[in-house]
């Protein structure tokens, strides 16, 4: 495939803008259907590998106007079912088709506080994306209105064009608010707090503030940039920031409402707690969790040697066990960060892979290794206890199990060695045991997630929780949308002066 | 509620070893023995390390900490004086020492291993146990806090490998003899180099004498969040920063945890010698200057 610069898309897309402006009349929805999807400018694999700057580099605004012109501006609107927080999708795409975006992010922000993020790390694929009407009707679900890009490149257009304000704070309450955590659960629940006019104060256990949006995404994905942007937002608000705080540590959850005096508090811890295989060699050096991976190369910023303290291997052969964005993650930074050979591997097919299909391709465009239908047996290493290698063995798919999902069962005698010199355990997180294990009045499920009625309630009277620590891994349109329902709920105990 | 972390004393107990007093004063009232915090001495490039709150001072809002010279991290933070503030600390983390009247407790602290050891004994004693304690090193000049020791123990035993001060002998020495004693102490709590508690482990184990010790892993972000401080203890894997720092010195895999605290020898000895080497040009400008 060869590859097209953002400039020769641009350029196309505005043959077919003016073609369409030219005719001033309104598109009928066969010519709708008739207009080229939209691809997005992208780096050029070769190049990326060697950096970390965002992969994909956004539509030009004749792209953006063209994509848009593709919706058909259903009725019905299924897009909408289909965004956990019903963005009015046909609104905002129609106002951009009128190159409006002014309007456009208006509508957008109704709905999400985080447009910027969620368009680029939404699996729209799986959401807002799969019902499109333009899809089903191409018989092809690459084919749908690019909704996800859409919303990227107007969140984009605001911020890059310094158009971003911060939205307007009532006069002071008095009430005063703990957020825990600064993931895009917790950013939500501040600002839509402190927009009613209550104290809002967040403590977050790092020195920076955005959870797994700061650490655990890379930057090639989601500059950090962005997310600086959307805190600042908070602090112009009038929101405190207070980092190194851990919440069960630095103070437990009852001396915030009993010593400092917070009326409510809201609980964003995410799910911070790496899960490991349990086989043989997992202990060797070599061998990280995803986690510890990508906080050393993101947050502690380890790929600029020699200048970052963090240090991080430098590893020749990776092995990334696992098939989620997580591990899609890991793989194409340990490809930036020098590694000559990458391997995935997973034990179902690539069908059943839950990462967001644009990262799959990308990782592979950069040269990422799938084994797929293979799994790891045991880690060997040296004297000195060091990776040298693993052993995997072949899956063939079984008999469906009870998710529906015919099962990948071993084929005897086919393991396999693989020389590696680093493992990297990307199998998901179980939830973060802190605050639950100093606050045991608290209920949770046994695997540890806090459990929350449909206000996201908890067991304890203005205690309040969404995203990870409740969903468990989940993604961050949805621990966004349990953010607002919780800010909602927590604006109503407090002008209401309801329990709590 | 952020607070500006500035260094309100500092002084040298030896060549690589410093004893600073820092302002954190909900760390300080929060603080229970066997709790560790992380420091960073930069925002944005730092890297996070450990170190144990020794003491703190809740009346005036500070803690104690004592670290040795060993890497980078530490260098740079030996250059910071009376008046500056470490960029970011946080804590207190980790799961606080079990402290209860059990009898006799007997502590160890080899070398550096003094400083954890304090806040620990100090809890012992006043839960109403008796307490002896083991100070070792390798020479004279490497021990600290004699005195501090000696106002909460009611016996303490100095070793230095060279026989320079106290007894000539290794810190396994008088335990074992301590554990031969009747009536034998309830508990053992040995804190220092991974070797040194590994040989305190198989020094007590024949008399079954119980035996806490204080693991060092390497550590990324001390909140469970990224799995690095693994050890194996008793067959299960255990994260040093939340389930630990204490565990049942009998059952920790020592050989394992040495592996893993050898992980970045080499780059942490590049970082060192690139940074020290900075540190030689620009001494070198200001004498030309
Ligand atoms: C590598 C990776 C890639 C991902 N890719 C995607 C993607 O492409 N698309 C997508 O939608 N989702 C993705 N996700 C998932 C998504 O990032 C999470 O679902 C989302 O961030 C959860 O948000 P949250 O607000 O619940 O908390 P988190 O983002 O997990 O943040 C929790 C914060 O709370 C802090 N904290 C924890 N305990 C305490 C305490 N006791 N006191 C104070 N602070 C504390 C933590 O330090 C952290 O900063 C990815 C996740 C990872 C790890
Ligand atoms: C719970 C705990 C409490 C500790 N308390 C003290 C204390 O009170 N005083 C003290 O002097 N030291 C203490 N240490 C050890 C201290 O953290 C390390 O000496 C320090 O991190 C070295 O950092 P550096 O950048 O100077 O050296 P580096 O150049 O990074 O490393 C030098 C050596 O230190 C060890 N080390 C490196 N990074 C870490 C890390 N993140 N965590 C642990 N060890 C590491 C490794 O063995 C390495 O080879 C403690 C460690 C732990 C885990
Ligand atoms: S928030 Fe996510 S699901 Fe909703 S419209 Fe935007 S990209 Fe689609
Ligand atoms: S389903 Fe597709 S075509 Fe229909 S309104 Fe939504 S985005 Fe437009
Ligand atoms: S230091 Fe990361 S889990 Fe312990």
């Amino acid at each position: 495939m060869s590859h097209a610069t953002k400039e020769e898309l641009g350029a196309a897309a505005s043959v077919e803008l003016n073609k369409v402006l030219a005719s001033g009349k309104a598109l009928t929805p066969k010519e709708r259907l008739a207009l080229p999807a939209q691809e997005m400018p992208a780096q050029p694999p070769e190049v990326r590998v060697r950096n970390i700057q965002e992969v994909a580099l956004g539509y030009t605004p004749e792209q953006a106007r063209v994509e848009a012109m593709r919706c058909l501006q259903c009725k019905t609107k299924p897009c909408v079912a289909g965004c956990p927080v019903q963005i009015d999708i046909p609104g905002f795409v129609g106002a951009i088709a009128d190159a409006d975006y002014a309007r456009a992010i208006g509508i957008i922000k109704r709905d999400s506080l985080l447009p910027a993020v969620c368009g680029r790390v939404c699996p729209q694929e799986e959401q807002c994306q799969a019902p499109c009407t333009v899809g089903k009707s191409l018989k092809s679900l690459d084919k749908a209105v690019a909704i996800g890009r859409l919303e990227r490149f107007v969140a984009d257009w605001e911020r890059d064009g310094g158009k971003m304000q911060p939205p307007a704070v009532k006069p002071a309450t008095g009430r005063k608010v703990a957020v825990i955590g600064s993931g895009p659960a917790s950013l939500t629940v501040a600002a839509d707090v402190r927009r009613e006019g209550h104290e809002v104060t967040i403590f977050e256990a790092f020195h920076k503030f955005g959870g797994v949006m700061v650490y655990g995404i890379p930057e090639f994905r989601l500059p950090k940039k962005i997310v600086e942007v959307e805190v600042d937002v908070l602090r112009k608000m009038g929101v405190q920031l207070v980092p190194n705080f851990v919440i069960g540590r630095t103070r437990t959850l009852k001396e915030l409402m009993e010593k400092d005096g917070f009326d409510a508090v809201f609980i964003g811890t995410g799910a911070g707690l790496p899960k490991f295989m349990n086989i043989e060699g997992e202990n060797l050096v070599g061998v990280f969790s995803a986690n510890e991976y990508l906080t050393r190369a993101n947050l502690m910023k380890a790929y600029l040697r020699g200048v970052a303290a963090t240090p991080i291997s430098q590893s020749k052969v990776v092995a990334v066990l696992g098939g989620g964005n997580v591990a899609m993650d890991a793989a194409r930074t340990a490809l930036r960060l020098g590694a000559e050979k990458v391997y995935v591997v997973y034990r179902r097919t690539e069908k059943e892979m839950p990462a967001r299909v644009e990262e799959v391709a990308h990782a592979k465009e950069e040269g990422v290794i799938f084994q797929f239908l293979t799994n790891s047996k045991r880690i060997i290493g040296d004297e000195a206890g060091r990776v040298t290698g693993i052993e995997c063995v072949r899956f063939q798919l079984g008999e469906p199990d009870k998710s529906g999902r015919p099962r990948p069962v071993e084929i005897p005698g086919s393991e396999y060695m693989m020389e590696v010199d680093t493992v990297i355990v990307a199998i998901g997180n179980d939830s973060n045991p802190l605050i639950k294990q100093t606050t045991p009045e608290l209920d949770t499920t046994k695997w540890g997630n806090i459990i929350v009625n449909e206000d996201c309630a908890t067991s304890i009277p203005g205690v309040y929780a969404g995203g990870d620590i409740v969903l468990g891994a989940a993604t961050v349109i949805l621990a966004m949308g349990q953010g607002r329902r919780a800010a909602a709920a927590i604006n109503k105990q407090l002008c209401g002066g309801g329990a709590g | 509620m952020i607070e500006t972390h500035v260094i309100v004393r500092k002084k040298q107990l030896s060549p690589e070893v410093f004893e600073i007093e820092v302002k954190a004063a909900r760390i300080a009232e929060q603080r229970k023995p066997g709790q560790f915090i992380m420091l960073s001495m930069d925002v944005d490039l730092g890297e996070r390390i450990p170190l144990t709150i020794a003491d703190a001072d809740t009346a005036k809002g500070t803690i104690t900490l004592i670290y040795q010279r060993v890497g980078q991290g530490t260098r740079l933070l030996a250059q910071l004086g009376e008046g500056d503030a470490i960029p970011v600390l946080v804590g207190p983390l980790g799961t606080p020492t079990h402290i209860e009247k059990v009898g006799a407790v007997v502590g160890v602290g080899g070398g550096i291993g003094a400083a954890p050891l304090f806040p620990i004994m100090e809890g012992m004693k006043k839960a109403g146990n008796r307490v002896v304690t083991i100070l070792g090193a390798r020479t004279k000049e490497l021990i600290f806090w004699e005195d501090k020791f000696r106002a909460i123990s009611d016996e303490v035993i100095v070793c230095t490998d060279d026989g320079g001060y106290g007894r000539k002998a290794l810190v396994t020495e008088p335990l074992k003899e301590l554990c031969a004693r009747e009536p034998k102490p309830a508990l053992a709590v040995a804190i220092g180099p991974a070797i040194m508690m590994k040989f305190c482990a198989e020094a007590t184990r024949p008399f079954g004498v119980h035996t806490l010790v204080s693991l060092n892993a390497i550590m990324v972000d001390g909140t469970g969040m990224c799995g690095g401080c693994r050890v194996m203890v008793g067959g299960k894997v255990k994260f040093v920063c939340v389930d630990g720092p204490e565990f049942d010195g009998h059952l920790v895999d020592f050989d394992g945890l040495m592996k893993r605290q050898a992980a970045y020898k080499t780059q942490e000895r590049a970082a060192l010698d690139h940074a020290c080497n900075l540190d030689k040009m620009a001494a070198e400008k200001k004498a030309e200057g």
